[in-house]
């Protein structure tokens, strides 16, 4: 059974997110002034056809610093979730 | 003696291909020809241009997808060997995707993709490539980007800055680098950057765009230069 890899990718904290700074003011002009801040990712999902868990997770690593992030201003995270 | 061939790399969504085409073909003793993304290739090209656009539609990350176009895997052979390769815009953002430059660039710092005229000084003229400016000219150049915006971590820049790798810096009109003449928030003004063996250049304003007379030529002066009169070794430039 196939697995699904749901890789999150983020900006470094150093890096400075615009599109999060937009959304961020956005939020405060509509009045939530306890939102202090708001950073924007990518959110990706993966279907992998692999029997064995830690294959999934060798290749939903190794996809995601090859291609899907940039290790000089973003992070990466991901779940794997087996497909029923 | 034949011409030596520069050849102008066409990923899906380049936009700049044919100017570069056009402004390579000024030249003489050079003639350029058009690479496929697809191909492997180089048809017998001396030296490369990856040109500006969208390629690939800037999915995921600007130039992420190119990076592992058939082309760019000899593109990056051949740059190894030691020929010379120019990255303009797109072009540079492949070449740091490609891990041929070290660095990244990000969403430009005031969200707006920038279209205008910016000033720019070479701030190292021994390169291949910048071997006709001197040092306190000021390069009047357009830029046409969203992510502009060059980063690295500290170690690298001070590396860049040790090894002399800083090319272009962009200026305020007397060639001061300060924070009003930076369009895109790069750390320290960097708009263009070289490899450490001298044969891999990447800057992020457009050349080609400023290689006609009529639409305002590179030196503020009558001098007509370009970082294209370099791209071939054997061409002397005008």
């Amino acid at each position: 059974m196939p697995y699904t890899a749901k890789i999150k990718v983020t900006l470094r904290q150093s890096i400075l997110d615009v599109q999060g700074k937009a959304v961020e003011h956005a939020l405060k002009n509509l009045g939530y002034g306890t939102v202090e801040s708001a950073r924007i990712g990518k959110y990706i999902e993966v279907t992998i056809n692999e029997e064995d868990s830690l294959q999934a997770e060798r290749i939903a690593n190794e996809i995601s610093q090859k291609l899907l992030s940039n290790p000089v201003m973003e992070n990466y995270s991901f779940e794997l979730e087996h497909v029923k | 003696m034949a011409d030596v061939l520069v050849g102008v790399v066409v990923f899906p969504g380049s936009n700049c291909d044919h100017d570069t085409e056009y402004a390579v073909a000024s030249f003489e003793g050079v003639r350029p020809v058009m690479l496929w993304h697809n191909e492997h290739d180089l048809k017998g090209a001396k030296a490369i241009v990856l040109p500006g656009g969208f390629s690939y539609g800037d999915y995921l990350r600007a130039g992420s997808i190119a990076r592992f176009s058939p082309i760019m895997q000899e593109v990056i052979e051949f740059a190894r060997k030691g020929f010379p390769v120019l990255g303009i815009c797109n072009g540079f953002q492949v070449l740091l995707e490609s891990g041929l430059l070290e660095g990244a660039l990000s969403r430009n710092r005031d969200k707006k993709f920038l279209c205008c005229q910016t000033n720019i000084k070479p701030v190292n003229c021994s390169t291949i490539f910048t071997g006709q400016y001197k040092k306190d000219d000021v390069l009047s150049i357009p830029i046409a980007h969203g992510e502009g915006n060059y980063f690295a971590p500290s170690e690298v820049i001070e590396s860049l800055e040790e090894h002399n790798q800083i090319v272009f810096k962009y200026t305020n009109a007397a060639g001061e680098v300060t924070d009003e003449a930076n369009p895109n928030g790069s750390l320290q003004n960097i708009a263009g950057i070289i490899n450490r063996q001298g044969n891999v250049l990447g800057l992020m304003p457009h050349p080609e765009r400023a290689s006609e007379k009529l639409l305002g030529s590179l030196l503020t002066d009558d001098r007509y230069s370009s970082p294209f009169t370099i791209i071939s070794p054997e061409s002397k430039g005008r």
